[in-house]
């Protein structure tokens, strides 16, 4: 989903610690899906990301028991860079602003 | 399967699995070159819209990444089979090596496994026993013989490589 581009009127009347749409970081999901082997996914999060082994594991998991997992957050651009790199390592990814 | 031999990961294959794997990694090729559709769920599969929801901010992202991606997916195919002997016989492969064989064998398993609609809940085993009383000269058993394969030779290139 694309970032609103004009901040509506309506948002000087919602809360003041309410974040714009615009400066929410984005994230990079990955999907669970039931062939790519448990292993491979927890190397291909160390390999890309360079987590530790816990962390890549605990994404892992998340993924497997919960069905997605949000393993990067920041910039459009770079979680877009980021899901074209878990493509390339047949992941199921996908960016969003949540 | 695959062991650790020093620096390389190290595996020995029979002519029968070599051309098995010869086969599957040929068809991925295939599907990625000549027959690429985006309307074939495999292809949809490897490249997933990466907005689901907003289809044309998915097709703008298609418009600058799926070339790099189809050639990439292309090459590691391409690699497997340069360094697999057509007759069988030992691989050696060094860790980049090794790296694009993972992605190659992930391919071939996605493309196996959604045409022979695995889910989470499959039981290869009872898979494979069901589809042999079914009809054991049946494709489905060969398929699901040829995917258990595959999943067992990842794993241990995974863990070659790992270890």
């Amino acid at each position: 989903m694309a970032a609103p581009q004009v901040v509506p009127v309506e948002e000087t009347r919602t809360e003041v610690d309410e974040v714009p749409a615009t400066d929410r970081p984005w994230v990079t999901v990955v999907w669970n899906d039931p062939v790519n082997l448990m292993s491979y996914v927890t190397w291909v999060f160390q390999k890309l990301f360079g987590y530790s082994r816990e962390k890549a594991e605990r994404l892992m998991l998340d993924v497997h028991h919960k069905g997605k997992a949000i393993v990067t957050s920041g910039a459009r651009e770079r979680m877009e860079y980021d899901a074209s790199r878990l493509q390339a390592y047949g992941l199921w990814a996908t960016v969003d602003q949540p | 399967m695959f062991v650790r031999d020093g620096t390389a990961c190290v595996a020995r294959f029979g002519p029968g699995e070599a051309a098995v794997l010869n086969e599957v990694t040929l068809e991925v090729i295939t599907l990625l070159s000549e027959r690429f559709d985006h309307d074939d769920p495999v292809v949809e599969r490897l490249f997933p819209d990466v907005y689901p929801e907003d289809p044309s901010a998915s097709a703008e992202f298609r418009k600058y990444t799926e070339d790099d991606l189809r050639s990439a997916k292309l090459e590691q195919a391409a690699m497997l089979l340069d360094n697999l002997p057509v007759e069988g016989g030992e691989v050696a492969l060094d860790e980049e090596q090794a790296e694009m064989w993972l992605r190659a064998l992930t391919d071939v398993r996605l493309a196996l496994g959604l045409r022979l609609s695995i889910t989470d809940d499959t039981d290869l085993e009872d898979e494979i026993d069901k589809a042999v009383l079914h009809d054991p000269t049946s494709a489905r058993v060969g398929q699901l013989s040829v995917y258990a394969y595959l999943t067992y030779l990842q794993e241990s290139l995974v863990g070659a490589l790992s270890g």
